[in-house]
């Protein structure tokens, strides 16, 4: 089960934060730093998942952009590597060559949704538009 | 004309209010820009509060038209870690507006700063209710997200109904987010899952992917919780194997491909799905063979998506039933894994590696040389991973090997594994080989604060099991101790093996090593200081004290020093220690004659299973188990003999938990006698007249077979119908044995005795007192009371425990001492008319 999702950037700054789990908020960013400075502290040549406290955190960066997923032991651990690089493509897609600042502007999740699990990616422009609900975009493709 | 002049007037009266007004709030946009210029985290707080005033302020005049972009902004500072609970309120009147936009945002605001702990959360149920029959359905996806995200239990009892309507709809867009929901439901109020099984008949007949999978959620959630569903969910096994293999052979979907595979998400889904439903089935598992072994040739390699497949396919195979081929098929593909360049495959396949190491032994031990170069690894979890494998791979033909690069392991890892490495050491070997001596002591000396407390006794067992090194390790560890005594581990086991072997460390009798001179008062001096150190815990120090009295009988100067030192302690102020002292003091005045046999020599203890990590036995791929015997202390105390005892030990890996005798020197000194009496039968009883004993260090050994007993209420699962025997007839005195069986652990009998008296006086002072075979295990629990009235008016009830795990004819010696008629009285009898069924 996904835990948290979080976008942090490399100065440490929460871009976007998504808990599945009640979590205090100043416990929240206590575990915001901890996280990008185990992120961090890693080179490019070691593996993408960390295991901290009784969280697995999957982790890809993007340019100056931490994307990090907190799990729980049953997950598999590539698969959400892979969903990880998956939002990512869509959110370009939608978004058309996205960058870190347009990822603030970003303030819904729903692809990711009670912590387990998929919904497709299409949702997206109509969670977070205020445009009329559009037909699917082209990749719509089921998350986990 | 006139129109437009009333028009402009009307607009510039209703200006004029505006100017009065607040200025219209700014956008969320606006806002981070004006955030992400702050330089300061001081400058960011400042611009942060000064808009939550704005807000508040904004909140107060009820303004419907901002309301939104106000929450949109808050929910922003909430992200960035500001406190935004003001804004709960107003998340609720944006759910209740009609118009979209509000909605939108205040269901996000709801699902982002609500939570079943603020009761707020329960004014939402009805909007919910309300928004899930909506006409839109957008609006009744928003209000399914956010039920499914943060709903109570209450919540979700009042809207399970109607999620489960929802869940049997046409509406594919509606349905997926229903079975989500569904999901979160059944994890807050597990009762309500047969709620659901209706609707889910037709979940698998659906084409929309985003269906499929959420239904494969929500499908593999109730087999998780309940085994009933998972029975009944089985047979959807052959519909879900036609599902991936559709998804495999079907040709390129752009809607669904990532990176050339289809829908590779759905397929890990359904694979997990399988994985639960195969677990401890034979015909499930039957049916999914021919797909796993196709997925598992027929997807590509050559990304991570298809890797991730793999694995998954992987963790499958080994957790069902899968025939031997396929297993075979499966360690393969791990071992490919292992000489992937990739950092995340590897560790991805350790992990996997060391859920098999179990079950398929032999197939991962061709892989041991890649796990061995992997504990070079840069990277952390790799390390660990690989740490844990080499320790479930070690056996007692690769031993030497193995240990020698784990050994330098611990030298260049991080201090974070030493404790896991030393624990698992320790553990794995005592398990495969009872020697390797120099490495524990090596071990103990380099990484003393890392090893756990709970390594201690396991040492120390080992240390007395290894006779002939007993002055070389006293040696050794005072050594190691002299300089620095921080190390609590460390310590402690110095200070239990000066205490024990201190006579040996005095005459300087090490072969070993260049034996090194140390006088009695050295010694003394090195313990008081462990005792009156600040570093001491009192853990140690209890050792050192207890050390302290040893030596008073191995010791023939310092006599008199350890009376003083040991008077002293007792009128400290921790309890233990305290206690220790004073009855230590006891020791010295009143039962002067009892201390040099209470004190002597700890006995040989027996192999013991440890309760560390690994608590199964593991014969890690050994052949001809054969039970392990005591081993007597093997003459010639040469290092090179250490090695041939490996090699005697090598087929003596089938271990039988052997409880050790509790090492106290309780019954060598009260039951002295008794001991020359019975002969070669242990003496385990509860003589209730012995004088206070002083109490020996236990070592705490892990007893669990008789925690167990002990704990479990006396007639619980009784297994009725065994006669009962009279086990002694003489004298008047009549002592009958009643049986049970417990039905959850076969192995333990419990015996009720009843003594009776049939004379005209009563017999007081009444001791009850059995002893077993060596390879039964007794527990003698407190009597009733210890007058047995005359007459048989009356009798005295006693409860034995016995622990059988060998299935042996059980026999019992019993000795009854009482008062009869003025004189004491005392008997010994035989008792060897237990009935089968009391002990088969």
């Amino acid at each position: 089960m996904i835990k948290f999702f979080l976008m942090v950037n490399k100065q440490g700054q929460t871009r976007l934060s998504k808990y599945y789990e009640h979590v205090d908020i100043n416990k929240r960013t206590l575990l915001e730093t901890e996280v990008i400075k185990s992120c961090l502290s890693r080179s490019n040549e070691q593996c993408s998942f960390i295991e901290y406290k009784d969280f697995k955190l999957i982790y890809r960066q993007y340019a100056a952009l931490f994307i990090v997923v907190g799990v729980n032991d049953t997950e598999n651990e590539m698969a959400i590597y892979e969903f990880i690089h998956n939002f990512v493509e869509v959110l370009d897609e939608y978004f058309s060559r996205v960058s870190e600042l347009d990822v603030s502007f970003f303030s819904a999740v729903p692809a990711v949704h009670g912590g387990e699990s998929a919904e497709p990616i299409d949702e997206l422009p109509k969670m977070c538009s205020a445009r009329e609900p559009q037909e699917a975009c082209s990749v719509s493709t089921p998350v986990c | 004309m006139n129109g437009f002049g009333n028009k402009k007037c009307e607009y510039l009266y209703l200006m004029s209010f505006h100017i009065q007004r607040m200025p219209a709030p700014i956008r969320l946009r606006e806002l981070i820009r004006t955030i992400r210029t702050a330089r300061t985290q001081a400058e960011e707080r400042e611009m942060i509060q000064k808009e939550c005033a704005a807000i508040r302020s904004s909140f107060r005049e009820e303004d419907n038209t901002y309301r939104c972009r106000n929450v949109a902004k808050l929910l922003y500072m909430h992200m960035l870690g500001y406190p935004a609970h003001f804004g709960q309120l107003e998340c609720l009147k944006l759910i209740a507006s009609q118009k979209f936009t509000d909605k939108r945002i205040g269901y996000l605001g709801a699902m982002l700063l609500l939570d079943e702990r603020q009761d707020v959360h329960l004014l939402m149920t009805n909007c919910i209710k309300n928004d899930l029959n909506h006409s839109t359905q957008f609006v009744q996806g928003l209000a399914l997200c956010t039920l499914g995200c943060m709903g109570s239990s209450e919540m979700c009892r009042d809207l399970a109904g109607e999620v489960e309507k929802l869940l049997k709809t046409s509406n594919s867009y509606l349905r997926k987010k229903a079975a989500l929901c569904a999901v979160h439901v059944i994890r807050k109020v597990p009762e309500l899952m047969e709620m659901f099984l209706p609707a889910t008949k037709n979940l698998l007949n659906e084409k929309n992917h985003g269906v499929l999978h959420t239904s494969v959620v929500l499908l593999t959630e109730m087999c998780e919780r309940s085994p009933d569903m998972l029975a009944h969910f089985r047979k959807l096994v052959p519909q879900l194997v036609r599902i991936l293999k559709n998804l495999i052979m079907s040709g390129y979907s752009p809607e669904h491909d990532v990176s050339g595979i289809s829908d590779p998400f759905l397929q890990v889904r359904i694979l997990r799905l399988l994985r639960i439903l195969g677990r401890n089935d034979d015909d499930s598992s039957e049916a999914m063979n021919d797909i796993l072994a196709q997925v598992a040739t027929n997807t590509e390699t050559s990304k991570n998506v298809g890797n991730a497949i793999l694995y998954e396919t992987v963790l499958t195979i080994m957790d069902i039933k899968s025939e031997s081929g396929l297993r075979v098929l499966a360690i393969n593909i791990l071992g490919r894994f292992l000489l992937n360049n990739d950092k995340n495959i590897r560790y991805v396949a350790l992990t996997s590696l060391l859920k098999t190491v179990q079950t398929d032994h032999n197939a991962v031990q061709r892989h041991r040389s890649t796990i061995v170069d992997c504990l070079k690894d840069l990277d952390v979890s790799i390390k660990r991973r690989a740490m844990e494998l080499s320790f479930a791979l070690v056996n007692g033909n690769n031993i030497r090997g193995m240990m020698k690069e784990l050994l330098y392991f611990l030298d260049s890892c991080e201090p974070e594994f030493k404790a896991d490495f030393c624990l698992n050491f320790l553990i794995t070997t005592v398990i495969i080989a009872n020697t390797c001596f120099h490495c524990y002591v090596f071990l103990g000396v380099t990484a003393g604060s890392y090893v756990r407390d709970d390594a201690v006794p396991n040492l120390i067992q080992l240390i007395t099991n290894s006779v002939e090194m007993h002055a070389y390790t006293v040696q050794r560890l005072y050594k190691a101790i002299l300089g620095d005594y921080s190390q609590q581990p460390l310590v402690q086991v110095a200070a239990w093996c000066i205490g024990e072997y201190g006579d040996l460390l005095v005459s300087g009798q090490c072969e070993e090593e260049e034996p090194i001179q140390v006088t009695e008062d050295e010694v003394l001096d090195i313990l008081e200081s462990v005792l009156i150190s600040n570093m001491s815990t009192s853990v140690t120090r209890g050792y050192a004290l207890t050390a302290i009295m040893k030596l008073s009988t191995r010791f023939t100067c310092t006599v008199n020093r350890i009376k003083k030192v040991v008077s002293i302690y007792g009128s400290s102020i921790d309890v233990e220690l305290q206690q220790r002292a004073v009855e230590y003091n006891a020791l010295f005045k009143k039962y002067d004659h009892m201390r040099s046999a209470l004190l002597e020599r700890m006995p040989v203890m027996e192999k013991v299973t440890t309760n560390g990590p690994t608590e199964i036995v593991q014969t890690n791929g050994e052949t001809e188990p054969a039970p392990l015997e005591t081993k007597p202390p093997p003459s010639g105390p040469q290092p090179t003999s250490q090695a041939n005892d490996l090699l005697d030990l090598l087929g003596g890996n089938d271990i039988t938990p052997v409880i050790p005798t509790a090492p106290t020197s309780k019954p060598a000194s009260a039951g002295g006698e008794l001991l020359d009496l019975l002969g070669d039968i242990n003496l385990t009883g509860a003589p209730a007249t012995a004088p206070t004993p002083a109490p020996v260090p236990q070592i705490s050994q892990p007893s669990f077979l008789l925690d167990g007993l002990s704990s479990q209420p006396l007639f619980n699962d009784i297994a009725s119908g065994i006669p009962s025997i009279t086990a002694y007839s003489k004298n008047g005195l009549k002592i009958e044995f009643t049986f049970e069986r417990s039905n959850t652990n076969p192995s333990v009998t419990v015996i009720t005795i009843q003594a009776s008296n049939s004379t005209e006086l009563d017999m007081t002072d009444f001791v009850f007192q059995a002893a077993v075979p060596k390879t039964f295990q007794l527990q003698l629990l407190s009597p009733s009371s210890s007058i047995v009235p005359a007459f048989n008016t009356g009798t005295i009830t006693q409860v034995i425990k016995v622990l059988n795990p060998q299935k042996q004819q059980l026999r019992m010696r019993i000795k009854l001492t009482y008062n009869h008629k003025g004189s004491a009285m005392q008997d010994l009898a035989e008792v060897n008319n237990f009935p089968p069924q009391s002990w088969q």
